[in-house]
């Protein structure tokens, strides 16, 4: 028992300490554009998901429609269903329903990879081990970002302002370079997010939308040129 | 910003995103059958990235040129299949090193 929960949170650690690095330029986005260190801190408790947080922070702040900011995060987080999904067949008799929906809530891509790759079928108690220091660093690391953030010389703040992106593409290239449909599909969103910014007529519609109508048209047209095929996902 | 105009933003994102993690997990419970929907979730978290990341990224740090440093350096870490926090450190470092250098230059 305490053993699986030692387990689960030594597996924990590295992807702590990994968002109370991404996790602290949130916060110090958030305040640079008007959120309070609370509001910012809040947000990451109830949320727990880098690109949603990202993706929300300027429809928040230009007070876009509701409808608008659930749908943004619907498209953006709906591979956390995928993830979800996949890791239900993989859990443990004692996760029933109450423990489900609890650990659910911490079910975000690093986690799922990390549970996903344990030989065997995972438990609570070392779930519960495992999303404890994520929780806390992606928490924490957002409270310093939005306290400290603005204490940190200027070419500092500049240089963190990348961070995100670099994980970002840390996530996308390498399994782009490895199977030549997922590259046709982030070229042609990539493609379809400079046309919405640097096309004129275009380039009014505001940016949760532009993810949204992006992802949509080059993940339906990659699912119609290159079906995955049974156990390749 | 006030906690009228903030709130409804906060429980919507946050009601969304949970749902969308809960329900499969504890509802569903069953496979999804559609080869078009499988394939379709299997593409869409890279085509979400992508769109998130680019053009954005070259406006991420003030300045195209030390934005174009970092992205050069982290789309190489990133293609030889380094971690996460290392690419993101890497990015972080060219952008440093970058506007040092226009400082002197």
């Amino acid at each position: 028992m305490k053993q699986n929960f030692l387990r689960g949170l030594k597996h924990g650690v590295p992807i702590g300490l990994g968002y109370l690095s991404v996790s602290f330029t949130f916060g110090m986005k958030a305040v640079a554009d008007g959120l309070t260190p609370l509001q910012a801190l809040l947000i990451s408790m109830t949320n727990l998901t880098s690109a949603g947080q990202f993706a929300g922070l300027p429809l928040i702040i230009a007070q876009s429609s509701l409808i608008e900011a659930a749908l943004t995060q619907f498209i953006i987080n709906l591979r956390y269903a995928l993830m979800s999904l996949s890791l239900s067949q993989k859990l443990d008799r004692d996760m029933n329903t109450p423990r489900r929906m609890f650990f659910s809530f911490s079910n975000t891509d690093e986690i799922f990879a990390v549970a996903s790759s344990q030989p065997g079928k995972v438990g609570h108690v070392y779930l519960y081990g495992l999303m404890l220091a994520p929780y806390i660093g992606w928490a924490m690391g957002t409270l310093l970002g939005a306290v400290a953030g603005q204490l940190l010389p200027e070419f500092v703040r500049t240089a963190l302002g990348i961070a995100i992106y670099g994980m970002f593409l840390a996530i996308i290239l390498p399994p782009a370079r490895k199977e030549h449909p997922v590259r046709v599909v982030v070229l042609i969103a990539v493609a379809l997010s400079l046309c919405f910014r640097y096309i004129p007529m275009l380039s009014g519609v505001s940016s949760g939308f532009v993810i949204i109508i992006c992802a949509v048209a080059a993940s339906a047209l990659g699912a119609v040129l290159f079906p995955v095929k049974e156990g390749d996902a | 910003m006030s906690w009228s105009n903030y709130l409804p933003y906060l429980i919507v994102m946050a009601g969304v995103t949970y749902l969308i993690r809960m329900l499969p997990l504890t509802v569903f419970r069953r496979e999804i059958k559609s080869v078009f929907v499988k394939s379709f979730l299997h593409y869409v978290p890279y085509a979400v990235l992508g769109a998130m990341t680019f053009p954005d990224v070259m406006y991420s740090t003030g300045s195209l040129w030390t934005a174009l440093a970092g992205l050069i350096v982290a789309v190489v870490m990133a293609w030889r299949g380094r971690s996460l926090l290392t690419v993101a450190i890497g990015a972080c470092l060219a952008v440093a090193a970058a506007q040092a250098v226009m400082l002197v230059l």
